[in-house]
């Protein structure tokens, strides 16, 4: 199990739930069974076969640029932040 | 002044060798972009809007077509249509539309300075004359500077299909406002019941132009087989050529970009302004064409960072314990969305364990250039905040302001407002390294005299690099990397190349490729270079020295790889024989095959860069001047690679950090036009203005870099004008909420006090 952190954006999708337990093996499968349990949350995460343009995952607090196909293992906390670069 | 925490003994690392491009840059011989000469090459004039808001209802070229001397014309209509579709940049994505629309305007101007056509002639005269003549009919519309007013449901429309993205959420009706950013840490609401202080303020800051001394320009030169070469002033090659095949659409492998010396960029010299129009004027001419910007181009085009609103809330326990921060943040987008709202959000707390937080952000469309990254994009106008704050609870608990901080510095663990946790982080190190210094021991008497300190933060990024290295006869290396050298990082990479291989720094020859020479390497930005092509060098390193074990076994020593030992200092050792790197290489190299060695690296962790600054001021009541007596600028850089360069990275964000504090503003017509788009009008620091920036780099290894690098470039412009405003309220009492603390403001806001008292 992994725990999913939930944007605060989308709390209104879990009804106020802010993290939650997920079986994955990659961040394709936590978004998926996101859907399962929040219908709707993964077209705010994601546009098409990607995450939303401006979203990048940390997966214990490492930024991963592998998007989706990023793995995950049991333990690990998922985050969805902003993207960011510098000057 | 180097304090090391004991992350290793160097041999280069540390040293300050001589900047490899230094010859060719003190005797002139670098070449920028503004120096490349080609055959036929013809000289590109923009036309710009002179209005802040309108519609084009129409333009007319035939008079400048018809100018003897004139090769081609262009506006939007000659541009391809890229559609509504997002690109990622590598740093970031963009909408190509507003890209596009951004490098030549489409059916809209939306800022004064707004590109509307182009000419490419035979001389720039040739090309001004004709562009004058080209007739632009306006229909101008009404149009907003101010942030808040631009939010407001009746403000001026800058674009009719801008919805408010709310992570994934669009609103109903369009609006400037193109992005809500919202974070939450805790319970807001029992973290400030906890708290026996809560201070809040609400502070402005105005748009500032990242200034550097180089006016953007690029040389396109279309060849007959279809392909497009660009040189130009860019901070990323791969970038700039990506933007521009996809603004032209173009296979992006039909497009090199050479980036050329840059004579600064802190930002502003990522997104492309110049590159689509130079290759599509000589598409049409079928001549090479180059544009250079005038000063009063990149103000009014280019650039800056955003001007801010925040309202800022903080609270506290009597005994200096942070428990709840609250802040509402809007930020200037300029003409098109894609600001720095979001690590502006990400910042506001980014210093202090804060448990209970809320962040709420607006990204905004206005009628000002689009804005772009400025050293630590977002991250100063918070601090300017949240700095003072801290500062004014430590002065109503009666708690030292170091001391303050110490308690609520962020360290390892701490949860950031958007969820990750810092790995190890130097911080706490930074103010030690404070209070230890001359600077905070030493008493500032006199009147109108006041010291104060902040903290500063920005992330540094990964991202993507590569680099090769190819071996010389006699042992010296060539490293070729993709990172267009802004700071020195030539030498700083060739350091960390030479530290693996044991040899000197002189013994590499570092060099930065063109798009076609050297693999995808990302932007020099998210002060990223020296640590991840760093990174890059020295895998490449570690890679050539495996090669030469192998090689080294079956060609010198009849061994087993296992039986050949590198040792600590680069040499090569089996039963007692020792040979350097540069004899067993001279020696490899007539035997067999050249030696080569190449990266690829894509480090995932942000760097994590902390500094505290602290300030001495004077302040006169006369005139409300603002005199600088003394500075120190502490900061975490993991390893100083080349010491030198550190500090001069440290004085330089400095001293940017200084005029953002207290000159430097675009000024505003009354109707939304810049008033001052010259260094002559803005008012950038000299040295007549400044002490000698002091610096002391704190060394908290990095645990993501082997030899504990962090970025340092950007940091330093965080802290100096919340450090400044509380110098100047400890001189005067008076809270400055609002930047630049220019002679005028201060001196109105002195008075104002003075006759309420």
């Amino acid at each position: 199990m992994v725990t999913v952190f939930i944007p605060a954006q989308l709390k209104e999708l879990t009804g106020g739930i802010t993290s939650v337990e997920v079986e994955a093996s990659n961040i394709r499968q936590v978004v998926e069974r996101l859907e399962q349990l929040f219908p709707g949350i993964q077209q705010r995460l994601c546009d098409g076969d990607a995450l939303r343009s401006g979203l990048q995952v940390s997966i214990d607090s490492v930024m991963t640029s592998r998007g989706l196909i990023a793995k995950v293992q049991p333990g690990n906390e998922i985050h969805f932040v902003p993207a960011f670069g510098g000057g | 002044m180097i304090k090391n925490n004991g992350n290793g003994e160097y041999r280069v690392l540390g040293t300050r060798p001589v900047r490899h491009d230094g010859a060719d840059k003190v005797t002139g011989k670098a070449v920028y972009t503004a120096d490349v000469q080609l055959p036929g090459m013809l000289r590109g004039f923009i036309l710009r809007s002179p209005i802040a808001h309108g519609l084009i209802k129409s333009i007319d070229t035939s008079a400048a077509k018809a100018t003897p001397g004139v090769h081609a014309v262009i506006t939007s209509a000659d541009m391809p249509d890229v559609g509504d579709k997002i690109a990622d940049l590598g740093e970031g994505a963009v909408n190509l539309k507003y890209l596009s629309g951004n490098v030549l305007a489409q059916d809209k101007v939306l800022y004064k300075g707004h590109a509307v056509a182009a000419v490419a002639a035979v001389d720039i005269h040739v090309a001004e004359e004709a562009a004058n003549k080209i007739i632009v009919e306006y229909e101008e519309l009404p149009s907003v500077t101010w942030v808040l007013d631009a939010m407001q449901d009746d403000a001026p429309l800058l674009h009719d299909d801008l919805h408010t993205d709310s992570m994934g959420a669009k609103s109903e009706n369009p609006s400037n406002i193109c992005t809500h950013m919202h974070f939450e840490k805790g319970n807001i609401e029992d973290g400030f019941a906890q708290c026996d202080v809560v201070v809040e303020r609400e502070f402005k800051t105005a748009s500032v132009h990242q200034g550097y001394i180089e006016p953007h320009a690029s040389v396109g030169d279309w060849n007959e087989d279809g392909r497009l070469r660009i040189w130009t002033a860019t901070q990323g090659s791969f970038s700039a050529r990506q933007q521009t095949a996809e603004i032209l659409q173009i296979p992006i492998g039909d497009v090199v970009v050479t980036p050329c010396e840059i004579g600064g960029g802190f930002g502003g010299k990522i997104a492309v302004y110049l590159e689509p129009l130079v290759g599509m004027l000589s598409k049409v001419s079928g001549r090479p064409v180059k544009i250079s910007m005038t000063r009063a181009d990149v103000f009014e085009a280019t650039g800056p960072t955003p001007g801010s609103y925040m309202k800022v809330k903080i609270g506290a326990t009597n005994d200096g314990k942070l428990i709840a921060g609250e802040a509402w943040l809007a930020y200037d987008a300029g003409g098109y969305p894609g600001g720095m709202i979001g690590p502006g959000c990400m910042c506001v707390f980014s210093c202090y364990d804060i448990e209970h937080a809320v962040v709420d952000g607006y990204d905004v469309c206005l009628n000002k250039p689009n804005t772009q990254a400025y050293r630590a994009p977002g991250a100063t106008q918070v601090a300017f905040a949240t700095e003072q704050l801290v500062d004014e609870i430590a002065k109503q608990i009666g708690m030292c302001p170091l001391e303050i901080r110490q308690l609520n510095a962020a360290k390892e663990g701490t949860v950031r407002v958007d969820g990750p946790k810092y790995p190890p982080v130097g911080l706490v190190e930074c103010l030690e390294a404070l209070e230890e210094s001359d600077h905070w021991k030493s008493s500032l008497d006199g009147p109108l005299r006041g010291r104060g300190i902040a903290a500063g933060f920005w992330f540094g990024c990964g991202l993507k690099s590569c680099a090769t290295v190819t071996v010389n006869h006699d042992g010296t290396v060539n490293l070729l990397e993709g990172s267009t050298d802004i700071g020195g990082s030539r030498t700083s990479l060739a350091m960390q190349l030479a530290e693996v291989l044991g040899i000197t720094s002189d013994d590499v020859n570092p060099m930065v490729g063109d798009t076609d020479s050297v693999g995808y390497t990302d932007v020099t930005g998210g002060s990223r270079v020296t640590f991840a092509t760093g990174l890059a060098a020295y895998t490449a390193g570690r890679d050539l020295q495996t090669q030469m074990i192998s090689r080294a076994a079956e060609e010198v020593w009849d061994c087993s790889p296992d039986e050949v030992t590198l040792e600590n200092d680069g040499s090569f050792t089996h039963n007692g024989e020792s040979k350097t790197f540069k004899e067993l290489a001279s020696q490899l190299f007539k035997h067999g095959e050249p030696l080569v060695a190449r990266a690829a690296v894509s480090p995932e962790n942000p760097t994590n860069g902390f500094g505290v600054h602290v300030a001495d001021v004077e302040v006169d009541p006369e005139t409300g001047k603002v005199t600088v007596l003394r500075y120190t600028t502490i900061q975490d850089a993991g390893k100083a690679v080349h010491p030198s360069y550190v500090e001069g990275q440290l004085q330089g964000g400095t001293v940017q950090g200084i005029g953002w504090a207290l000159n430097e503003e675009y000024f505003y017509h009354d109707n939304d036009t810049v008033a001052n788009a010259s260094f002559l009008d803005y008012r950038m620091p000299t040295m007549l203005d400044l002490p000698m920036i002091d610096t002391i780099i704190v060394e908290a290894a990095n645990p993501d870099h082997p030899y504990g690098v962090r970025g340092v470039g950007e940091t330093p412009i965080v802290p100096p004008p919340a450090a400044l405003a509380n110098a100047i309220y400890n001189a005067t009492g008076t809270r400055m909420e609002q930047l630049p603390m220019s002679p005028p403001v201060l001196w109105k806001q002195l008075q104002s006090e003075s006759a309420e008292a």
